[in-house]
C-alpha cells in the first residue's frame, strides 16, 4: 500500500546524510568518549564537533550545549536542575507534557507554579507573564513553537521580561528547531532545550542550552560528564546524528527546504479549507512554524478519522502521541477556547522535509472523502443537518 | 463465507477473541483489531482497600499489550479506542447508584447494551468495516420466517453469553458475528494454538473488568473517595416480613437479595436477605421458604426473536447468569413492563438483574427485574 506519512511532530525520519555520518560510530569508532587511548580521542573528538554544531544552531558557545537523551530529560533537567522548594515558576496552560508533568512535580516538592492562560490563537501575553511575577519567583518556562498548533509563542518578549526581572528563562524548543531559525542571544533565554528527532536527527539524542553561569543541580550521579550536569557515557552515534541534524537543520533556512515545506503546508490547508465544508485551521492568524496545521472537522470524531486515514494509507495525528492513545481533549485546544467537542475533531498534519507535493496530493484525495464517510455516519452531524 | 469482507474484531486480550481475529482472517478476510480502552485500571490503585497494583481483566495494560502481539502475529491492523469517559458515564456511574439504592446491577449487560455494542459497530464503520465480530459464545442467525435476526445459545452451553447480550437491536445483530457459536473452549484454545498465538493457554477470567479482585464495596468506597463524594448513609432498620424491627445494618448497599451471611441477627433458624427497600432504608429478612416468588415484572425489555409481545408467551426464563432457565408465561403488564410467571417458584429474584426470556435456543428478549 501506498504510504504517505505526515506527522513529522511525532517524530521525523532519519536523514541518509544523518545515517552516513553515524554509522562509522557504531562500528570502527566505537570508542567511549571519557577513554585515554585512541578510540577515546576519536569519540572525544567527534562529541565535540557535534556540540559545536548543535553550538551554531542555537548561537551559542559549545560549552553552553549539555547533551541529553531528548526533549523530557531536557525539559526536566532544566526544572529541576534550577528549583528548590519555595521558588515560583510561571509557566503557561499549552506546554508539552514534558513541562506540564514536571510542573505539577515541582509543585507536590513545594514549588509554586503559575499556569497562564492564552487567548483564543493559543498565544501567550507577555504582560501575563509580567504580571504573574512574584518576589520568589524563580523561572519562567514557556514553550516556543508548541508541538500540537505549531503556534509560536512572543518568546523574545518575555525573554525581555525575564530579563528585567532577573529570573531565568527557559523555553521548550523541541517543535522549534530546523522550521524557524533559532537564537538564544535574540530571545533571550537562559536554557533552551532540543532533541534530534524532530529535525531528522535519530531519537534519544537531545541537547539543553544551559547560559554560562547558570548553576544546575544534575539530576543523575555519576562520572564528570557534560562539565558534572549529566552523569553518563555519551550516547556516540546519537550525539554525532544529532550534529548532522542541526547542521543541516541551520543550512534548510539558507538552502530553500524549509521554505519548499511551508509552501507544501500551505498547499495543503487550503486545499482542505476549499474541499471540505465546517472546518477551521487552529491558531490560524497566529505565527505558525511552517509545518503544522491543526484543523477541526466539526461532527467528526478525531481518533476515528486517524484510524480511517491510516487504513488508507495516510499518517496523521490528533495531536500530542500518547502511549495508549488519546484520553482527554487536548488540553492544548481546550486552552485556546476549542470545545470538547471540537478539539476531538481535531487533527494534525505537520509535514517534514521528506515529503514532496504528490504527498499533499495525496492527502488532498482523501480527506474529504473520509470526513464525507465519517458524516454521513455521525449521529451529531445528522442531528445538525435534520 | 465465499466472498472477502472488511470486518472488526472486538479485540480484549483474550484468547476467545484472538481466536475469532485468527479464524476470520484464515477465511481470507480483511481483519481490523480494535479495542475498547474502558477503564483506567491504575486510576484507584492504591485508595483505601484497593490493591497497590492492578490486574484487572479487560483494558489493563498486559491485555492491550497482548491483543497489540496477536494482532502483529497475525499482521492486521490493530487500534485502540478510548471510550473512557462514556463508560464511566453509562456503566460505572450506573452501577454504583444502583448497588447505593438496594439494587444488585449487571454491569456487563449495561456495557453490552450501551457501549460496546453501539460504539464498536459505529467505530467499525467510520473505518469502513460492514460487521463486527465478537469473541462471545452466542450464535446469531437471520430467520427467513420472521424476518428477524435471533440470537441463539452456543453449541458451548457452559459458555453460554446470551443473558449478557439481550439488550442488541436487530440493527446491531444484522451487522454482528459471533464465530464462536458453534465451537467448544477447547477447540477455540486449539484455533489460537494452531494460529501461533502464545497466548492460547491465558486463563480466562469472569470477574468484573473495573473491580479487580471482585470486591465491588471496595470499589465503592474507593470509587466515591476519588470522586470527592460522600458514601451516602443508607443505614437503617432489619425488618420481618410482618414489621418487626430485628436489628440494624450498616447500609443497604451491603446487601443482595438472597443474601444468608453477614446480617448480624442472631436467631433459631437461618435468616436471608428477601428485599431491600431502598426508599426506606430497610433490609426485609425471613426464613429460606420465604425467597421463593412465583412472579417477577421486568421493565426496559427488548425484543429480540419476535418485534412485540401481544398475548401470553410460553418461555423458560433465566434470572441471573448462574441460573438454569425456568419454565415460565410471560405477558404485558403496563407501559414498557413484562410480567413472568414461574410454573415453580425461583429463589431470590433479584432487582437489578436481568431476566432473559428463551425460546428453547432462541432469545426472545429480555429486560430489568423492578
Amino acid at each position: 500500500m501506498h504510504r504517505v506519512y505526515l506527522d513529522n511532530n511525532a517524530t521525523t525520519p532519519l536523514l541518509p546524510e544523518v545515517f552516513e555520518a553515524m554509522r562509522p560510530y557504531f562500528f570502527e569508532k566505537f570508542g567511549n568518549a571519557s577513554s585515554i587511548h585512541q578510540q577515546g580521542q576519536q569519540a572525544r573528538s567527534a562529541v565535540e564537533h557535534a556540540r559545536e554544531q548543535v553550538a551554531e544552531l542555537l548561537n551559542c558557545r559549545p560549552a553552553e550545549i549539555v547533551f541529553t537523551s531528548g526533549g523530557t530529560e531536557g525539559d526536566n533537567l532544566a526544572l529541576f536542575g534550577l528549583m528548590k522548594p519555595g521558588d515560583h515558576l510561571i509557566t503557561s496552560s499549552v506546554e508539552h507534557h514534558a513541562v506540564l508533568n514536571a510542573c505539577k512535580r515541582l509543585e507536590e516538592m513545594g514549588c509554586a507554579v503559575t499556569y497562564l492562560p492564552v487567548d483564543g490563537r493559543a498565544l501567550v501575553d507577555p504582560d501575563d507573564v509580567r504580571r504573574a511575577l512574584r518576589p520568589a519567583t524563580k523561572m519562567i518556562s514557556i514553550i516556543l513553537a508548541n508541538n500540537e498548533t505549531g503556534v509560536l509563542q512572543p518568546v523574545s518578549e518575555i525573554g525581555k521580561v525575564a530579563t528585567e526581572a532577573d529570573v531565568y528563562f527557559h523555553t521548550d524548543a523541541v517543535q522549534a528547531a530546523g522550521k524557524v531559525p533559532l537564537d538564544v542571544k535574540e530571545t533571550g533565554c537562559d536554557l533552551l532545550t532540543i532533541t534530534g528527532h524532530k529535525m531528522h536527527g535519530p531519537q534519544g539524542a537531545g541537547a539543553l542550552f544551559v547560559r554560562r553561569g547558570t548553576l544546575l543541580q544534575p539530576m543523575m550521579y555519576g562520572g564528570r560528564h557534560e562539565r558534572s550536569r549529566r552523569a553518563g557515557t555519551e550516547n556516540l552515534a546519537g550525539i554525532v546524528g544529532l550534529g548532522k541534524a542541526a547542521e543541516i537543520a541551520r543550512e534548510g533556512f539558507a538552502d530553500g527546504s524549509v521554505e519548499r515545506m511551508a509552501g507544501l503546508r500551505d498547499r495543503l490547508e487550503h486545499g482542505i479549507v476549499e474541499s471540505v465544508e465546517q472546518i477551521g485551521v487552529n491558531s490560524v492568524g497566529a505565527p505558525r512554524v511552517p509545518n503544522t496545521t491543526n484543523i477541526y472537522f466539526d461532527c467528526i470524531e478525531g481518533e476515528a478519522m486517524v484510524i480511517a486515514l491510516d487504513l488508507k494509507g495516510l499518517s496523521v495525528s490528533t495531536g500530542a502521541a500518547c502511549s495508549s492513545g488519546a484520553i482527554e481533549p487536548s488540553h492544548v485546544l481546550t486552552a485556546m477556547g476549542l470545545s470538547p467537542d471540537r478539539a476531538r475533531a481535531s487533527i494534525r498534519f505537520s509535514l517534514g522535509k521528506q515529503n514532496t507535493a504528490d504527498d499533499v496530493e495525496f492527502a488532498l484525495s482523501l480527506v474529504p472523502e473520509v470526513v464525507a464517510r465519517l458524516r454521513e455516519i455521525s449521529p451529531v452531524y445528522k442531528r445538525v443537518h435534520a | 463465507m465465499p466472498t472477502s469482507k472488511t470486518i472488526a474484531v472486538a479485540m480484549s486480550g483474550g484468547v476467545d477473541s484472538s481466536a475469532v481475529a485468527a479464524l476470520l482472517c484464515e477465511q481470507g478476510h480483511n481483519v481490523v483489531g480494535l479495542t475498547l480502552q474502558l477503564w483506567n485500571q491504575r486510576r484507584l490503585a492504591g485508595h483505601e482497600g484497593m490493591p497497590e497494583s492492578v490486574q484487572g481483566r479487560c483494558c489493563s495494560i498486559d491485555d492491550v499489550y497482548d491483543a497489540r502481539r496477536v494482532a502483529e502475529t497475525l499482521g492486521i491492523p490493530y487500534y485502540v479506542v478510548n471510550q473512557e469517559d462514556r463508560f464511566e458515564h453509562d456503566v460505572v456511574r450506573p452501577f454504583v447508584s444502583e448497588y447505593l439504592s438496594g439494587r444488585t446491577p449487571v454491569p456487563c449487560s449495561l456495557c453490552n447494551n450501551h457501549l460496546k455494542f453501539d460504539q464498536l459497530l459505529i467505530t467499525a464503520r467510520q473505518i469502513g468495516a460492514d460487521l463486527l465480530a465478537t469473541g462471545h459464545y452466542a450464535r446469531n442467525e437471520f430467520d427467513e420466517r420472521s424476518g428477524r435476526w435471533v440470537l441463539k445459545r452456543p453449541a458451548d452451553r457452559a459458555k453460554d453469553q446470551t443473558y449478557f447480550l439481550f439488550g442488541l437491536t436487530q440493527e446491531q445483530l444484522s451487522r454482528t458475528l459471533f464465530p464462536l457459536g458453534e465451537m467448544r473452549k477447547p477447540e477455540v484454545r486449539e484455533e489460537a494454538r494452531r494460529a501461533g498465538l502464545r497466548l492460547f493457554e491465558k486463563p480466562d477470567s469472569q470477574e468484573i473488568c473495573f473491580i479487580p479482585g471482585g470486591d465491588y464495596k471496595k470499589f465503592l468506597d474507593a470509587y466515591l473517595a476519588e470522586q470527592g463524594e460522600e458514601f451516602p448513609d443508607t443505614a437503617g432498620e432489619l425488618v420481618t416480613t410482618s414489621g418487626e424491627v430485628v436489628g440494624t445494618h450498616g447500609g443497604i448497599h451491603n446487601f443482595t437479595v438472597g443474601q444468608r451471611k453477614g446480617l448480624g441477627v442472631a436467631t433459631g433458624s437461618p435468616l436471608y436477605v428477601l428485599e431491600i427497600r431502598g426508599d426506606k432504608r430497610q433490609v426485609v429478612v425471613g426464613g429460606g421458604d420465604e425467597l421463593f416468588s412465583r412472579t417477577l415484572r421486568a421493565k426496559a425489555v427488548n425484543w429480540i426473536a419476535i418485534d412485540d409481545l401481544r398475548g401470553p408467551m410460553r418461555v423458560q426464563a433465566k434470572i441471573r447468569h448462574r441460573h438454569e432457565p425456568a419454565d415460565a408465561v410471560i405477558e404485558k403488564s403496563g407501559d414498557d413492563e413484562v410480567l413472568a410467571t414461574f410454573d415453580k417458584p425461583q429463589r431470590a429474584i433479584t432487582p437489578g438483574q436481568a431476566v432473559v426470556f428463551y425460546d428453547g435456543d432462541a432469545v426472545v428478549g429480555g429486560g430489568w427485574i423492578t
